[in-house]
């Protein structure tokens, strides 16, 4: 088993791979790619793209092919969830809610040159294919968002991704401002989708709509969700229980 | 020089404050709660009684202190601190991740009821953890701001 963990984009980048197919060429290009995704579209490294964009020194013809292919996911993101969730606040550009996701699966394709077994988390969001080091799906177990040194689920996957979206903020009124309702009964919101990009972006999204976000996802195809409430219950959408692990 | 005493002083400070929210985080006692009317918060209020109150160990001057506004990937987080006999009373979020075209469509009546249970801790072995990471960094610059300043 090769476990490998850097400190990338502010947040643990973790690679698991239980065969040992994977050269340490492969392991570095893996690292490398998370570390040039920082420094382009980080918009706290004032050299990155992003921060040049929003000091108005690139224009829109200047993107590059990449920039384009992000921010066309952001837009159709935007799209589905009815603007829940965008990429331009107040005029600037910050596109790390897609490119989190993005590098995870880019990653993923560098890792799937080697072997179908692995493992990838940046920052609690996850991509897994194929299987563990004893042959058995991939066990993830969710944060109780009340006490980060327990789970409150586990979930078993194989060749699909879980990311979640949530707040250390508690016992504040959060309001949607659209229909002023109370946002803050949902604690986190976990997501499971075949791609860590939606995943990522769906939870992020369902997140920010509030107790509406678990219906939300319970309308999609492909996607499976709970819902961690501030009065310390779980809700979960009806095909849940297919990966759920129950000790 | 100079820039590398302040760039010291600012990682210490960060450090503090990481360490001051980390612990109101583990503790679930934020210290807030103001105008709650939400059974929720209260009841998490007075379970929190027993533990230490948050920045106990620092005194802040008096007043109120609005920290930096904070990206969360979707929107942007600002809190405001209000100090009072050099505590941190409470703490108020200023700004919400507020673009939204309209809200979301959603046929309540055509979707099953989900089910719901309470939480309950699983002890299974796990490769990995999932949790978020977002808001709650946002969260934590915009305080870590606004302290700074209480502080100063």
């Amino acid at each position: 088993m090769i476990k490998q963990t850097r400190l990338i984009m502010g947040m643990p980048i973790v690679l698991m791979m239980p065969d040992k197919l994977v050269t340490d060429k492969g392991i570095e290009e893996v690292f490398s790619f998370f570390t040039y995704v920082d420094k382009t579209y980080s918009p706290f490294i004032d050299s990155s793209v992003v921060s040049r964009i929003n000091r108005g020194e690139v224009g829109e013809l200047e993107y590059s092919d990449e920039l384009r292919e992000i921010l066309a996911i952001a837009k159709s993101t935007k799209h589905e969830t009815n603007g829940y969730f965008d990429v331009w606040h107040k005029g600037n550009l910050d596109p790390s809610g897609i490119v989190k996701g993005w590098a995870i699966t880019k990653a993923s394709e560098i890792l799937g040159k080697y072997t179908n077994n692995f493992y990838i988390e940046a920052g609690g969001d996850i991509q897994v294919s194929g299987v563990n080091e004893i042959g058995d799906p991939w066990q993830i177990g969710i944060r109780n968002p009340f006490n980060r040194h327990q789970n409150i689920k586990v979930v078993a996957l194989k060749d699909s991704a879980i990311a979640t979206s949530g707040t250390a903020i508690r016992g504040q009124h959060i309001y949607d401002p659209i229909d002023n309702k109370k946002l803050d009964e949902v604690a986190s919101i976990t997501v499971i989708a075949p791609d860590i990009i939606d995943a990522d972006r769906i939870a992020t999204a369902a997140f920010a709509m509030g107790t509406k976000g678990i219906y939300f996802i319970e309308q999609l195809d492909g996607y499976e969700a709970c819902a961690v409430m501030h009065d310390k219950t779980v809700v979960m959408t009806t095909g849940w229980g297919q990966y759920e692990i129950k000790a | 020089m100079y820039k590398k005493l302040a760039v010291a002083g600012f990682v210490i400070v960060t450090f503090v404050i990481y360490s001051l929210h980390q612990r109101s985080e583990g503790s679930q006692a934020v210290q807030k709660v103001s105008t709650s009317q939400n059974n929720n918060s209260q009841s998490a209020a007075s379970t929190s009684t027993s533990t230490a109150p948050v920045a106990s160990t620092v005194n802040y001057k008096d007043g109120s202190y609005t920290g930096k506004s904070s990206d969360a990937f979707y929107g942007f987080v600002q809190v405001r601190a209000t100090v009072a006999n050099g505590k941190l009373t409470d703490i108020t979020i200023l700004d919400y991740p507020q673009d939204r075209d309209n809200s979301i469509a959603i046929n309540n009546t055509a979707l099953p009821q989900l089910k719901q249970e309470a939480i309950q801790a699983q002890t299974a072995q796990v490769d990995g953890i999932s949790g978020a990471t977002d808001t709650s960094k946002a969260f934590t610059e915009s305080l870590g701001d606004a302290l700074a300043q209480a502080a100063a």
